[in-house]
Order: C-alpha cells, then structure tokens, then sequence
C-alpha cells in the first residue's frame, strides 16, 4: 500500500491508503478524526465535508490518494489554542445544530460560504449555498441564523485582527 | 425565572463536543481487534432461496466466516418480534409471520438479509460478499397492498394467506352508520399517505463485542432505547441474559422513530462478535439504510364526514389499508391501529367515529413508526376532510373548524382519547393574527398580478403524547409498560448525576433536564450531567419516542428530585437541631422556618455522606433516589399550523412564502430547544406534502435508494417559520408538560396541501406534490387565475 503524507490540521501526518481509500475514510480511520461525517454514498449530504487547500471539498468523493501535499483543514482543526471559531461558536449560540450529525459539515460548509461570498450574508444567498448539504433536524431555520451570525462574527473579528 | 432554569432559553451544554467534532457516534468508535460485516442482501422481492454457497467467499483474503439462517436456527436465535398484539375485528390474533433475522428459505423484499460475511477489513467483507453464490428462484413480486390483496395472490407469509394482517376496527359502527344516515351533507375524500424513508442523517451501525472471560456481550448500536434493545435481545432473541448484556447507544444522529426498532444487523453483529471471537462492526451505507430501515406511512384511506344541516359533525367514517411492509417490526403493528385511529377525532366534537384499518403485508420494507407514527396520518384525514367540508359548505375553513372545535374540558372523544385541556380557539386567533391572514386577500392579488397562484392552508392538529399509560396501553396489546425511570445521585460535594431511561438523539436532554434539576436544587447548571443511553449505567428504561421524554422522563425525574429533596430535609433536621417539619427547601437552602438557620444543598449533601450528625440506624447515610413515573394520562399538544405559498403554474413549482405555527405544548423548559423541534418537524411534514416518496417499481425494486433519487428537503426549499406558542398545562403530569417533538411532522402535511388545492382552487392533488403532479394539477382545470 502507498504511504500518504499530507497537512491536516498544520500538521504533518502520514500512513498507508489504497487506491480505492477515500479522503474521508483515511481522515476517519487512519488518522482518527471522527469528526468528518459519512451520511451518503452519492456527494448529496456534505456530512463529509473538509477544506482542501481552502476549498471546501466533500472528502466522501475524493481519493485520498489525490490529496498527497495538500493542507487539509477539518472540523476539529477550526477551534485554536482553546478557542472556538467563531462560525462554531455561532452554532451553539443560535441552536444550529441538534443531533449534531451533519454539524461538521455545515460549520465547514458556512466558513467556506463567508471566504467566498463575503461576512454580510443574506437569507436567501445562505439558503441557496447550503444546497450541498442536508440536516435532517433542524429544519434548517437555525442553521441559517447560525451561519449569518456567524459570518458578521467572522467579519467583526478580521475586522479586530487586522487592526492589531 | 433564573437563567438557567425552567422556561429559559439556554445554550446547549453537549454543543461542545458536536461542534469540535468530538460527538461519539458508533461509527466513531473502534474497538480493538474489530472485524467488520458486509451483509448479502436480496436483489429479489420475493423469492425461494434454495441455496447460499459461501465457499469461494471463504477463500477470499481476510475473510473470517460467512453466515446464514441455517447458521442462526442452529444457534436458535429467535427471530425479530413485533411488541403490540392488534386482534381483527373477529377476535382473531394477528397473522404474523416469522421475522430471522437472516433469510430462511425465503426472500421477502430487496434488501432482505440472506447472510453476512465478517472479515477484517470492511473493503474485504465487500469482496466477500460478491463472492456469495445464493440461488434464488423468484416468486411473485407484491410491492404494493393492491398487488398483495388481488384474488390469488402469492402468500408471502404461510400465516397470513391473502397477506391481510389484520382486520381492525375501532369505534361504534352502528352509531356512525346512524349519523350518516340522517347526515345533511357527506363529504367523502380517498387519501394518499405516501411512504416515506425517515433518514435519520447518521446511517444505521452496531458493533458487537463479546468478552470471553466473563461471558458478556456488549452491543454499540444507534438506538432510541438501549434498554428496550436489550430487553429483546434478551428475552425473545435469546442471545444473552440481561445481566450478560451490555447495550450501550451512545451519540446517536437523529431517529425521528427509525432507531426505536430492533433490526436484523445489530442481532447479527452481537450474535457473531462470539462466533468469530472479535468484535464484529458494521455501519450501513446510506443505500442500505434506503433498503432496511423501516419506511413509515404508507396509508390509502378512504373518509367520510357527515354534517347536520348546520354544518356541525355528525360523524366520521374511514377505512384504511395501511402497508406494513414484507415483516412486522417491532411497534408496526400499533401504529396504523392505536396511534393512528384514535386521533381521528382531530380538534373536533365528533358523536361517532368509525375506523377499519386492514393491515397489510408486501414485497417491500418493513413499515413502522416514523416522526409522528400514526398521527401524522390521522391529522391528515382530518385535516384534509374538515377542510373540503368547509369548502363544499362554501364556509370559511377557519369558521367551520371554530364552530365544531371541542371547547369543554376534560373532553372524552367517540375512540378512546380523553383530552384534558386545551384552548383551540385560542390557538387558531392566535397564530391567524400572526400570519396576518386579514391581508391575504391583498398578497393573492399581488401573486396573480406576477400570474402566480396563491394558497393559504390550515391545519389545526392535535397528538397524543407522553406515551403512555402503561395499564392503558396493556389493555390495548402493548407487550411493555411505557413509564420512565431516573436516578438522581448526589455526590458529596453537591454535584448531581441523573440517569435516565430517556435517550437523547438531538433532544437536548442534556441541557432541559440538568434545567429541571438545577431549577429545583436551585444549584448550578454545570453541576448537573445527565447520564444516559448505557444499560450498565442506568438500570432500566423505555427510551425516547412519541414525545415521551419531558411529559413521561422529566415527570420521573422531578419524582426522584422530590424525593432528594425529602432526604434532605431529613438530614437538615439533624445538621440545623430542628424538627424534620419545620425544614423548608427553597432556592438550594434547607432552613429551618421562621429563622435564619439554613444550611446549602451542598452542605447537605456533603453530611448525608460523612454521616457524622445523625444516627445511621434512624437514616440512612447517602443522597441518591431513585424513581419510576407511569402517567396517568396521555397529553394533547395541539395547534395550528398555516401555510402560505405560491405557485407558478407555468412550471408547477411551488414555493411556500410564510409559515405561521401557535403550538401548545403545555409549560415548556428551554424555547430555543422547543422551537427547534417544532422547526425540524415542520421541514419533514413539508417534506413529506412536496418531495418525498419512497418508490417501488413493479418488480419490486426500490427505485428511491439513494439522495439522487428520494428528494430531502433542503434549505433553500423553507422558508424561515414564525413560531408562536400558547399554553394550558397538561394536568396529568408535575411540570405541566406536553411534548413537542412530532407536532410539526404532524401538522404540516394538510396546511401544505390544503394551501396548494386552495391556489389551484380543486382537491385533486397527492402527496408529494412535486412540481411535476402541481403542474398537471394546474392543467387539469381552469385555474382561480384563468377563471378570473
Ligand atoms: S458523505 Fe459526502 S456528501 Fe454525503
Ligand atoms: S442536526 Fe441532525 S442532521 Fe443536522
């Protein structure tokens, strides 16, 4: 089996894969972060969804293989020396997640959103971009206050770092 | 009210390990030296099994064993049972037939476990099981309750030879009859309940682990009830004693009543983690989970309402043919029966009722309890029906459902149910006054101006919750009582572990409960963990299901609370000299009334432990109660969902615009937390009223298996909801709760579909009303627009 190294997290991180090894089965399995989220075998749910390089990627539809060198940004790699990202933190602030299963992927998903669209979003923009992901709780009515809040938090706090 | 106490909206403790990615799902877990399961499924629907050859499979890398239903009769593991005995109308038992939990002999659905391969690897268990030779000869595929009603058709059970379960009835047929007969006005409707796949987002999974040294299984498994798992397991599976079996269910993601039941792949797992000496795990893939999981729904009903010349009801008729699918599953027999009919009553004063249900074996899936389980069915009958009545009567909906709503409580309805508070008007006012439905008028002329078509629809629901009276339920054929125990465990420094029989699988319990017990300890929130979901932890339990937890597990816990509070005041009677009748417990203090004596439930806590200021033989040292609530009563949350939507008939597609829901739910704990389950409630009802369906072709494949296929409502599918509340406490229970977890699945159905035969401005309109059925539907007449 060919070994694999790659960034996950800013670290360092290698082990075996097979061809036919998944993304999301060797962050899962080899690595033991099981925080990325398996909720289909046809890329419709983004349970599994990781940054790439700083794209969002659903890791259930990519080889591992294929990510050889690439920095790979997970669910538990967002909180930094003890403290939540912010789009985390808007999550529990606005009741955005319940079961807490497509979680990962939609926090994953929402910070994408705001590096692409910017930290003023509106409804309909968050509605319209979360069609790649799926939750089966919430209705999706506190994901998407979750994710506007969650992005002018974003904004608030590059606004702060950039001014220290 | 404090900030963290009874009524307020606070944070959830668990986010932090879901938001950090650190939830414990069973798919998350490993144990060491685990093999995983593949299993071989029918790609028939029915169909002899004549022979399963395992030998090339055998001879594949890492593959450990194969097994079959020759395998576990030799074992004489007992088959899957169904817990609730419905007898027809005749007297007779139902027909169940035998459930293996791999083939014997037969195939009844696609998808049906013929045998199981283990091997080390998952990618080598796959392997393994491509390599299994299974002969087949095909029988006569019976998708669908027409197909497996017909003169002649195939058995697929020898028990049940026209595939007629039951025939149930319940209600008085002659009074009905002679309501009917002297009724001013019928309205008759055929209904369409389409079966629906739940999708819970976490897949199904199981690991079983068998310790050779001590002679005890241990089963992970993604569970509403880990007690009632075990139970089964136990006592009708036989695969081990209670004391031998350890069912643990730890994070679970999401049920919605499809991880109540007790399937094949978790008995087979636990069963071969001894076989094989390893621990055995398996997780479904989202297509088998399409494939196995229990389906819910499923209904074709015909229903009659008769009217009196003053558009009050008369009585209420409906004959229903409910699909069980190929097997009984654990509760599906009780959900087209006794959590179905006994709603038909809706809101309403209705003399007489009468309901026939027939139910129904097929080709497909096994059928049971989904979000709802029976209600949602009920209400959609009603809803529909009182609706059309309205129509036919040229009355507005709202008025006609005013002037035969129940308004006197308690209310003892014509099937069984007797409501004990509620305030229907109230709730209608209420949530009409939100929407703003007096400008209505305006907005559908503004629709029409962009030839749009626009629809308000209404649906007042009601639901029977907190299940359920254990005696009650016995009565009705129900195999288990359905209380709920707890535990409250003080520790001596005045922290407090409470276990539950209750299961949280996106609940929240863990905040709600710890704000009930920090709420009447009057200590703080962060020193309070609820424990639940481990059958070594807590002793017993019936899970969570029907929305039983607050109204049914909350109540069991302020019973142990209550009692905490009485040991207490025993202990402070000695610590403050005073006599046990004059200690007062109030905020966390124990005070000795009319002075400034007190001592802190901490305090308390910590001399119940060291013992050292009473006499050990008059009290007993130590702080920990426990208790078992059986309710008295179901409760009634009710309410009134209204819909507004929009639809381009030139497309057929259908947006809804505004959604309004005033839900009484008795007293409630957290709001943020209710109104979140009201929210996800309301996603699955639309779900299910514009875009979901489970399909099964003539051959009895499933053609919706996957997310390409069965449509999941996603965001951009809802609107954001307005959520109202009201509130008359449900009198049968401490806290006054209801229960909120179905309402929205319940409701939302028929103010859907109400909403969109009110654009159209016709009934002829099925669930899903996908863009492609409202688009016919707009051809078929002319359209309110073009009438115009
Ligand atoms: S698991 Fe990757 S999209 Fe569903
Ligand atoms: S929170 Fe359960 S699936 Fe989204």
């Amino acid at each position: 089996m060919p070994t694999l190294s790659m960034t996950v997290n800013g670290k360092p991180v290698s082990g075996e894969a097979e061809g036919r090894t998944l993304l999301v089965q060797f962050l899962r399995e080899t690595l033991r972060l099981t925080g990325t989220h398996v909720g289909c075998d046809t890329s419709q749910c983004g349970a599994c969804l990781v940054h790439i390089d700083g794209k969002a990627v659903k890791s259930c539809t990519t080889l591992a293989l294929a990510c050889a060198g690439a920095s790979i940004t997970t669910i538990e790699g967002l909180a930094r020396d003890g403290k939540l990202h912010p789009m985390q933190e808007a999550f529990r602030e606005n009741h955005g997640l319940q079961c807490g299963f497509c979680t990962p992927g939609m926090i994953m998903s929402a910070i994408d959103m705001v590096n692409r669209k910017g930290t003023d979003l509106d409804e309909q923009t968050i509605r319209h971009e979360l069609e790649g992901n799926i939750c089966r709780c919430t209705g999706y009515h506190n994901i998407v206050k979750s994710i506007a809040a969650g992005a002018a938090a974003m904004g608030k706090e590059g606004l702060r770092q950039a001014a220290e | 009210m404090s900030a963290t106490g009874i009524g307020a909206r606070v944070v959830r403790k668990e986010d932090h390990r879901f938001i950090t990615g650190k939830g414990r799902y069973v798919d998350d877990i490993n144990r060491p030296g685990q093999s995983h399961a593949y299993f071989v499924r029918s790609p028939h629907a029915h169909a002899t099994i004549k022979s399963v050859d395992a030998s090339e499979a055998l001879k594949k890398p890492g593959v450990l064993a194969v097994f079959t239903g020759a395998d576990i009769a030799a074992d004489k593991i007992g088959g899957l049972i169904c817990g609730w005995m419905i007898h027809s109308k005749d007297g007779s038992p139902m027909k169940a037939g035998a459930h293996p939990a791999l083939a014997q002999g037969k195939a009844r659905y696609v998808g049906d476990h013929v045998a199981v391969v283990i091997a080390e690897t998952l990618a080598q268990a796959r392997d393994g099981a491509e390599a299994v030779v299974v002969d087949y000869e095909e029988l006569p595929p019976l998708p669908d309750m027409t197909l497996a009603t017909a003169k002649g058709a195939a058995a697929i059970h020898a028990e049940a030879p026209d595939n007629i379960v039951y025939n149930w009835h319940l209600g008085d047929k002659a009074a009905t009859d002679a309501a009917f007969a002297k009724a001013k006005h019928v309205t008759k409707l055929d209904i369409v309940n389409n079966r629906l796949v739940p999708n819970a987002m976490e897949p199904r999974a199981a690991i079983g682990e068998y310790d050779d040294g001590d002679g005890v299984f241990t089963l992970y498994t993604t569970s509403q009830n880990p007690h009632v798992a075990r139970l089964v397991l136990s006592a009708f599976i036989g695969i081990a004693p209670e004391n031998k079996l350890r069912v643990i269910a730890p994070d679970v993601g999401g049920g919605f009543g499809s991880k109540i039941f007790i399937y094949a792949e978790e008995t087979i797992c636990v069963w071969a983690a001894k076989k094989v000496g390893r621990p055995v795990k398996w997780t479904a893939d989202r297509t088998e989970e399409f494939l196995a999981v229990a389906h819910g729904r499923d209904h074709l009903t015909h229903a009659e309402l008769a009217l009196d010349g003053d558009n009050r009801i008369l009585g209420m008729r409906v004959s229903t043919k409910a699909n069980l699918g190929a097997y009984l599953s654990t509760f599906a027999s009780s959900v087209p029966t006794y959590l179905y009919a006994p709603l038909l009553s809706g809101q309403y004063n209705i003399p007489s009722i009468y309901c026939e249900v027939d139910g129904v074996y097929t080709t497909t899936a096994p059928v049971d309890a989904y979000r709802g389980a029976g209600r949602p069915e009920a209400t959609y009958v009603v809803e529909r029906l009182i609706e059309v009545a309205a129509r036919e009567r040229r009355m507005d909906p709202t008025a006609f459902r005013e002037m035969n709503f129940v308004r006197q409580f308690p209310h003892q309805t014509p099937v069984i149910m007797m409501y004990d508070a509620g305030n229907y008007p109230l709730a209608l006012k209420t949530a009409m006054d939100m929407h703003d439905v007096k400008t209505f008028a305006q907005r559908r002329s503004e629709s029409e101006r962009r030839g749009k078509l626009r629809g308000l629809g209404y649906s007042a629901y009601i639901e029977a919750c907190g299940i359920a009276p254990s005696a009650a339920v016995g009565s009705l054929g129900a195999g288990v009582g359905l209380w709920e125990s707890a535990e409250v465990r003080v520790n001596p420094i005045g922290t407090v572990e409470v276990l539950t029989g209750s299961h949280a699988h996106g609940q929240g319990h863990e905040t709600t409960f710890a704000q009930v017990v920090a709420d009447r300890l009057g200590i703080p929130i962060e020193n309070v963990s609820i424990v639940h979901g481990d059958t070594d932890k807590v002793q017993m339990g019936m899970g969570t299901y029907g929305s039983r937890s607050g109204a049914v597990g909350i109540s069991a816990i302020v019973k142990a609370l209550d009692k905490v509070v009485a040991k207490g005041k025993k202990v402070a009677s000695h610590v403050l000299e005073a006599s046990e009748g004059d200690i007062e417990f109030k905020d966390g203090q124990f005070q000795v009334k009319g002075t400034d004596k007190k001592a802190g439930f901490g305090d308390i806590a910590l001399q119940a432990y060291i013992a050292h200021k009473f006499n050990g033989q008059e009290l007993e040292p130590g702080l920990k109660e426990g208790a078992f609530y059986d309710p008295t009563n179901f409760t009634f949350p009710a309410g009134v969902h209204i819909c507004e939507l929009e639809i381009d008939p030139s497309t057929g597609a259908t947006e809804i615009k505004k959604w309004t829901a005033v839900d009484d739910f008795g007293n409630v704990i957290n709001p943020m937390i209710v109104e979140g389950q009201v929210h996800g409630g309301i996603a699955q009802g639309v779900g299910q009223a514009l875009a979901e369906q489970a399909v099964y072709d003539k051959s009895g494949q499933l053609l919706t298996a996957s997310y390409m296929d069965y449509c999941m409502p996603r965001a951009d599918d809802l609107p954001s909801f307005e959520i109202g509340m009201i509130t008359t406490p449900a009198p049968s229970n401490p806290l006054g709760l209801k229960g909120c977890g179905e309402a929205g699945a319940i409701a939302a159905p028929p103010a859907v579909i109400n909403a969109i035969t009110d654009a159209l401005g016709h009934e002829d309109i099925a669930m899903p009303a996908t863009p492609q059925a409202v688009w016919r539907a707009c051809q078929k007449r002319p359209s309110r627009l073009a009438a115009e």
